[in-house]
């Protein structure tokens, strides 16, 4: 696709009061396919409410913006609900996944909601555990995973349908150091491979393995 | 135009998951349902096995039998016998009739019987009954010793009888190779049998039988009881029969018999049912509600403890109503497996009561095959309010956590 994956442009959002809380303002960014970009900023500057608006979990309340190309202001809830489930793939500090349930099952749960058959599912999720290095725990149950192991089937599970975009909102932050590197060289790895990312985080390290960083602070990007 | 789809073999599995989850929470919640729905089975099936008893019994004896009662005229002193000589020619000749037969208790007052010349018997004066030979066989009897008489012995006027075994055992007559009599009021009686039972009227046991032919002789027609008409009909012929019976008996004079036929046995079926059913019915009902506030309360604490999960379907394309569909599925699949259980446990309890009384099971369709459904629909039900609730959940706020 030609154009840029997320388009802000003026972005706003403020929460209705009373009293009407700004959590965002006036925010401009422009991410290209392709790009690793990191958002820091300290906590209650606004990187949440950032993180939901550019993930299609909440509507701006002003400004534009374009995701893939498409003005999210102008599609439904129903299809902004499809479009997030095709073309995002999320990554959450708490990991997110289902226990009592194999890791290749989680995986598959990405492309549920696409109406993927089970079968090409499971294939497909075998393929994305393997690019993670973890074909051997494919059939373990998440609960008896380690917690890089857990952030590892999140990922997998994440870029299983090959999205637009990978957002990732603190991936470490539930981790320990030697996991978190491993996180994150897996995150640069994907990237080289084409795979556009956007990780939101309050730790200056996480923040410099990006191409580039942006700040955040008190609803303002600077 | 982009569309999240949730297609119906993944809603199942997703729901199974769910379930499974937390394996022994899901079977409590289903003992509500099952409770229920195998209470109704339970007692459905139990009455219906017991009505069908009613219906056994009454087929074999009842169902065949009408009584004719002589009620003479209405205000009138008149006590002459309204039944012809030959009652029992005439209603035998209507179709359907086996055997039909006037008996009446003899008009003696405190007669003095005994079982040899002279000695009174110990246990009071037994009644002393008339009978045509065809009202003995409509009254079913069985001997122990000896045989009935019969029309060779009305039509004689034999002076013979029949003993209850209760009165021949009072007369001191338990053997009959030494041809004994019976004196009443000192006329000899050659008994012929002793009567061990008799299915239509018990009371002979307790009674002398005479031919009515040879007591009408003797000591003329019923004064203060009147007589009554036996009638053995074939099966099914009962309610054909009663509606002739006067009128074949009396042409001109119809209304002096009141006739009698068993009743519809479905009448008396579901007067059984009624008084039984509405009780356990009410408690059955009681648990099903009682099984439905079950499955809503888990459902409810599920969708509270799996916001996160909601949080991630919706973030990985699932529209509110998925979610709502997959926790509906979840809370039906509860119902509908307690019904399953509910419903053998139910058929279990009735075959079991069945064959401890040696009775034939039986379980009505209409309650047996819906029974399961029955759960489901507590459970589909159940689930409404929990779904709601987990599709409003944002994902924002779930995500959160």
């Amino acid at each position: 696709m030609s154009g840029p994956v997320i388009g802000l442009t003026a972005v706003g959002l403020t929460y209705p009061g009373p009293p009407p809380v700004p959590a965002l303002r006036d925010v401009d960014l422009e991410v290209w396919p392709g790009e690793y970009v990191t958002v820091v900023g300290p906590s209650g500057s606004g990187k949440s409410t950032f993180l939901n608006v550019v993930g299609l979990l909440d509507r701006p309340t002003s400004g534009t913006y374009r995701f893939d190309g498409v003005d999210v202001a102008t599609i439904r809830e129903n299809e902004r609900t499809a479009l997030r489930g095709r073309r995002i793939g999320f990554v959450f500090q708490a990991f997110h996944l289902m226990p009592y349930r194999s890791a290749v099952e989680n995986v598959s749960l990405a492309t549920l909601y696409a109406g993927v058959p089970k079968k090409e599912r499971l294939a497909a999720a075998a393929q994305a555990l393997e690019r993670v290095g973890l074909a051997h725990r494919a059939g373990a149950l998440t609960n008896t995973l380690s917690g890089g192991e857990r952030q590892r089937v999140a990922i997998a599970r994440a870029i299983l349908h090959r999205p637009s975009l990978l957002l990732c909102d603190e991936p470490t932050g539930n981790l320990d150091s030697d996991n978190a590197a491993s996180v994150l060289s897996l995150l640069t790895e994907l990237n080289t491979d084409g795979m556009t990312l956007m990780v939101i985080t309050h730790d200056g390290a996480v923040a410099s393995r990006g191409q580039r960083s942006v700040t955040i602070r008190d609803g303002v990007l600077c | 135009m982009l569309k999240s789809r949730f297609r119906l073999p993944d809603i199942a599995e997703e729901a199974l998951a769910g379930l499974l989850q937390r394996p022994a929470r899901s079977i409590l919640t289903m003992l509500g349902t099952t409770l229920g729905v195998g209470s109704f089975v339970a007692v459905l099936g139990l009455t219906a096995t017991a009505g069908g008893q009613i219906d056994r019994r009454f087929t074999e004896l009842a169902a065949t039998e009408v009584t004719v009662a002589d009620i003479g005229v209405t205000g009138s002193t008149d006590s002459a016998m309204s039944f012809p000589d030959d009652a029992s020619g005439l209603v035998e000749q209507i179709g359907g009739v086996v055997h039909a037969g006037r008996w009446w208790p003899v008009p003696l007052t405190e007669p003095s019987v005994s079982g040899a010349p002279g000695i009174t018997s110990r246990a009071g004066t037994p009644p002393i009954i008339a009978m045509d030979p065809s009202a003995l066989a409509a009254a079913r009897p069985t001997f122990t010793q000896g045989r009935g008489f019969d029309a060779f012995h009305a039509g004689r006027h034999e002076h013979v009888a029949l003993l209850g075994s209760v009165a021949a055992a009072n007369l001191g007559i338990t053997r009959l190779d030494g041809n004994p009599a019976v004196f009443v009021d000192g006329t000899p009686f050659t008994v012929l049998g002793i009567i061990d039972d008799a299915a239509r009227l018990p009371d002979l046991l307790f009674g002398i039988v005479l031919p009515a032919a040879t007591a009408y002789d003797l000591y003329g027609p019923p004064t203060a009881q009147r007589a009554e008409m036996l009638v053995e009909t074939r099966l099914g012929a009962a309610a054909v029969v009663a509606g002739q019976v006067a009128l074949a008996l009396r042409p001109d004079a119809p209304q002096r018999f009141q006739v009698t036929a068993a009743p519809d046995p479905k009448a008396l079926r579901s007067r059984v049912s009624g008084d039984l059913d509405v009780l356990f019915l009410t408690l059955a009902g009681i648990s099903l509600v009682i099984g439905a506030i079950g499955i809503a309360n888990t459902t409810l604490v599920a969708v509270l403890e799996r916001t996160n999960e909601i949080g991630l379907r919706r973030a990985l394309g699932a529209r509110p109503a998925h979610i709502a569909a997959q926790f509906l599925t979840e809370s039906t699949t509860l119902g509908l497996l307690g019904g399953l259980v509910g419903t053998s446990a139910g058929i279990t309890v009735v075959v079991i009561a069945a064959v401890a009384q040696d009775w034939t099971p039986l379980l009505p369709t209409w309650a047996v095959l819906p029974a399961p459904a029955v759960g489901a629909v507590v459970g589909l039900l159940a689930g409404v309010y929990p779904a709601q609730r987990a599709a409003r959940v944002e994902p924002v706020e779930a995500l959160r956590r």
